[in-house]
């Protein structure tokens, strides 16, 4: 049923491995991409490391690794240089100045890898998805140990990036919030951004020939904008985004063998399967995070605009009484002053009735005395703060409603004091109207 | 110009070739020609052959290419204009799950799962998905746009891949012409595909010709466009169809990576030429076509270069050119008119500076004999913050237009004709002084620098009117200085408000 049975301590593991110390290293350095609001560099990069690769190739002649890795370090720092230049010099926005710098780069590299195909298995393939289920067939002896070249090449890189991060920290903080605060207090702002482009090309080339350049874009981006909506603090945010990383390295890798299958055939890419385990992962982060997920935040806008309603309500009926104490309000009537569509409006009657602040009396409706006290409250901020604006702010008395109608709903006891305080001199809005006190006079 | 650019263009093919070749000429002995890797250069008949049009296939591609790269330009301009070039990016990348699964699902109910059609419906709907959760991306989190392509990008491309792992184990469909979308392949585009893409291009073009004024809103104004109750929300996604269109024809003949580069290399070169957004789409039009045309050109006529990246690289030369050498906004022309204006406000300064210092010490009325007392260069040099080499320069070029002369090394004086340049300048420099004064209410111990800023750039018209408006009595001469000016060993106070005039 599943492909598991096939699992190989030594073959997969190693693979789970080098995912992990790939993803991880990656999205170390990805959170400041984000947060400096650069994740498309990521992909610019990883795409323009191609000549890069290339001219090494050509130059020595060789698929040694060293000469093809400083090659295509080398191509990646040009990209971020080339795009900082074209948007400064060219005055072209930084988007556009990347999308020209890296597709150009991208096909230099397509037609000198084309001359030089003739001969060698130089596969622009490889470089977009990598090859990481031959992780295990490349090793190296390390003090008796036989363990595959890339994990230690990997391991190196998760060191520096780590290192970096470390040592830096405040300086990368500094920089990714405030470039010009970070400036002015000696920080030279220029020399972070161009360690940390260096590190992003370094780790681009050090992963892509593992995984390919599509799930490096993926690390990159997708697990620190994950973690971006589960907290506020950055340190978190990093070592979240790690473990979202790792996490999706090690599913993403289950899921190549297992899910396909399910509908009868093999296995896949664990790349392609690693990426799509990063986006599983950021929509789950993005719809339940707990302070800024998208449920989260529709539901308080959803309740707050429900009490906004419930508020306007019973502060109308207030003003009704107010006017006319025998006159007990519909529903339609309450709508058709209020603006509020049916259903809201009946469910948050329903709701006033239950909370015992509205007496329904056979589809009119009266406040009860705890109803009173709430609108009297609400009036009285809205009159109070009527009367501030005029006052206090020199507003005109026509414009002065709508503002009182919106902070009426935010303004406390503490606060109508405050206010009461500034205006003692009367007990009237500049309408006219009188403002009632605070708690009713027995 | 465009001739030049071509001529710039085909020389800028040489020395990559001369790269190659010069790569290779340690081991080219030793090697036959089959692993040559320098590029021959065809014979004449076969250039004959590609520009004269020939060949059906060449004809066929080049007509295609330049279709794709027309409407390319056109609706990239926007994008470029709303900044949403790497959007097509994203868009690109995540039309491969699509890709791959229309051809899934057209081999499993017995369909031809290669058949263009096919492929490109499910391109467009799974780009179409793309943009859908970008726009939820940036719009319900608290991500910015970037992260948000970057996620879409990565994410769909991912699980195209994965899905192209599964294509290829089916037993019933050759997959192998799937990954030419990711490079592109444009040899193999048949006739109806040129037909193709430039019926959908030429909608994509018309489409926007008719939406031109409330797409040039979009893009400068979206406020605007909002209060004038435009259908902002619905102009945008009409604007992200259109790419969504221009991407997925262009999928087939330069890849689905390097198709980006067709929607924003033109129109961003094309800004390096106009300041108006119907020339930069005509421009951008036309240079897509020409990238389209030479690019495809260049590839049938050298074998060993693929059409796809050849394009882009066409479309790259026209932009550095463009972003060297183009007039209004590129780089050497606006250096130029930088290096033109700093020449122009140092000689002003020099000349207000020697002017300043004679009329401190009340040497002005020697004017009428058109020659003015010495100046030392040491009380100018104290004058402002201009360093001594520097003072020198811009002495020596005045010297040049013969507005002042150097009697000894460090002694000049003015000639007539920078008397009375001098004057005027100061005249300007004072009027502004004034109005500052009178009208913004700047400090008068401030103004000095304020019009600094201003007083070289303003236009005779300009001049005119502050004089009307300041000056009541006659015009003529310079006026007085609204403050003290700080000159070193000035002994007397030059402030006198009693005449409005120095001479």
């Amino acid at each position: 049923m599943s492909g598991l049975e096939q699992w190989n301590w030594f073959l997969d593991g190693w693979i789970i491995v080098a995912g992990i110390l790939c993803a991880v290293s990656t999205a170390l350095l990805g959170n400041f991409l984000v947060l400096r609001k650069m994740s498309m560099l990521g992909d610019a990069i990883t795409h323009a490391i191609l000549p890069g690769l290339a001219a090494a190739f050509m130059i020595s002649d060789s698929r040694s690794s060293l000469p093809m890795f400083v090659g295509a370090v080398i191509a990646g720092i040009l990209t971020a240089l080339f795009t900082e230049w074209i948007r400064g010099f060219g005055k072209v926005d930084e988007g556009a100045s990347m999308g020209v710098v890296f597709t150009s780069l991208f096909a230099l590299g397509l037609v000198m890898i084309v001359q030089a195909a003739d001969h060698v298995d130089l596969d622009p393939g490889c470089v977009l998805y990598g090859a990481i289920e031959l992780t295990p067939l490349d090793t190296i002896l390390i003090v008796g140990w036989e363990i595959p070249r890339v994990v230690v090449v990997l391991s190196v890189v998760l060191l520096i990036n780590l290192l970096f991060v470390v040592c830096f920290i405040k300086e990368l903080k500094l920089t990714s919030f405030d470039p010009a605060l970070a400036t002015t207090t000696g920080f030279n702002a220029t020399v972070i951004h161009y360690t940390l482009m260096t590190l992003v090309a370094i780790t681009a080339v050090a992963s892509f020939e593992t995984v390919g350049n599509i799930l490096v874009v993926a690390m990159f981006v997708v697990p620190p904008a994950a973690a971006y909506m589960l907290t506020d603090r950055l340190g978190t945010m990093i070592v979240l985004s790690a473990l979202l990383a790792a996490i999706a390295a090690v599913t993403g890798h289950i899921s190549a063998i297992t899910v396909p299958h399910w509908f009868g055939y093999h296995s896949t890419s664990t790349a392609g399967m690693m990426a799509v385990a990063t986006g599983l992962l950021f929509v789950v982060a993005a719809l339940f995070a707990p302070r800024h997920g998208i449920i989260v935040v529709s539901v308080r806008r959803q309740m707050l605009s429900w009490k906004i309603l419930a508020e306007d309500i019973i502060a109308l009926m207030y003003r009704i009484e107010e006017r006319d104490p025998h006159q007990k309000p519909d529903a339609a009537y309450l709508r058709e002053i209020l603006f509020s569509r049916p259903i809201p409006t009946l469910l948050t009657l329903r709701y006033l009735t239950k909370q015992g602040q509205v007496a329904d009396a056979g589809g009119n409706y009266e406040l009860t005395e705890t109803g009173r006290d709430r609108a009297r409250q609400l009036v009285r901020s809205h009159r109070l703060w009527e009367h501030y604006l005029v006052e206090h702010a020199g507003m005109s008395t026509e414009t002065i409603h709508k503002q009182a109608e919106q902070l009426e709903h935010f303004t406390d006891r503490r606060l109508r004091e405050k206010l009461n305080e500034d205006t003692l001199d009367t007990d009237q809005d500049p309408h006219g109207r009188p403002i009632p006190p605070e708690d009713e006079l027995r | 110009m465009r001739a030049f650019a071509l001529i710039l263009l085909c020389a800028s093919f040489w020395p990559q070739s001369f790269v190659i070749a010069a790569s290779d000429s340690g081991e080219i002995q030793t090697r036959e020609s089959i692993t040559d890797r320098s590029i021959e250069i065809p014979e004449w008949k076969d250039w004959k052959r590609v520009f004269l049009l020939q060949d059906y296939n060449t004809r066929v591609v080049i007509l295609g290419t330049t279709l794709l790269g027309m409407a390319a330009g056109m609706i990239g301009s926007f994008a470029l204009l709303r900044k949403r070039a790497l959007m097509g990016d994203a868009l690109s990348h995540a039309t491969l799950p699509g890709i791959a699964i229309a051809f899934i699902l057209a081999t499993s109910l017995g369909l031809n799962g290669k058949s263009l059609p096919i492929l490109l419906t499910g391109a467009a709907v799974s780009g179409l998905l793309g943009i859908g959760a970008i726009l939820l991306i940036r719009n319900l989190t608290r991500l910015k746009e970037d992260a948000a392509l970057g996620i879409v990008l990565s994410v769909f491309f991912g699980a195209g891949i994965a899905l192209l792992g599964i294509v290829q184990q089916m037993q019933t469909g050759h997959a192998a012409g799937l990954e030419s979308f990711i490079y592109g392949k444009t040899a193999s585009m048949v006739a109806s595909d040129a037909w193709l893409i430039g019926s959908a291009g030429l909608t994509c073009v018309l489409i926007s010709i008719l939406l031109y004024k409330e797409l040039t809103l979009l893009c400068f104004d979206e406020g605007f466009a909002i209060s004038r109750g435009f259908p902002v929300v619905l102009l945008d996604m009409t604007l992200m169809g259109l790419v969504v269109v221009v991407t997925i024809i262009g999928l087939q003949a330069v890849g689905l990576i390097l198709m980006i580069s067709l929607l924003v290399i033109p129109p961003a070169a094309a800004r390096f030429w106009t300041e108006k957004i119907v020339n930069m789409t005509v421009i951008a039009i036309v240079l897509g076509a020409l990238s389209g045309m030479i690019g495809s050109a260049m590839s049938a006529i050298f074998p060993n270069l693929p059409s796809g990246a050849m394009i882009v690289l066409v479309a790259t030369v026209m932009f550095l050119f463009s972003m060297i050498f183009g007039i209004p906004r590129g780089i050497l022309i606006r250096k130029l008119r930088r290096y033109e204006l700093n020449t122009k406000v140092n000689r002003q300064h020099l000349l207000r500076g020697i002017y300043e210092y004679l009329e401190a010490r009340g040497l002005l009325n020697e004017k009428q004999t058109s020659e003015t007392t010495l100046v030392p260069l040491a009380a100018l040099h104290q004058m402002r913050s201009w360093s001594l080499p520097a003072l020198k320069k811009i002495v020596k070029r005045a010297q040049q237009e013969q507005l002042v002369e150097t009697i000894d090394r460090d002694q000049i004086r003015l000639t007539s004709a920078g008397l009375q340049e001098a004057a005027r300048v100061v005249h300007e420099h004072r009027l502004w002084e004034l109005y500052l004064i009178t009208y913004a209410d700047v400090a008068a111990s401030k103004v000095d620098q304020d019009a600094d800023a201003i007083e070289h750039v303003l236009e005779p018209e300009v001049i005119t009117e502050l004089e009307s408006l300041l000056v009541r009595q006659s015009t003529e001469g310079v006026l007085q200085s609204p403050h003290a000016i700080e000159i070193q060993q000035a002994e007397t106070n030059p402030h006198r408000p009693d005449s409005r005039r120095a001479t």
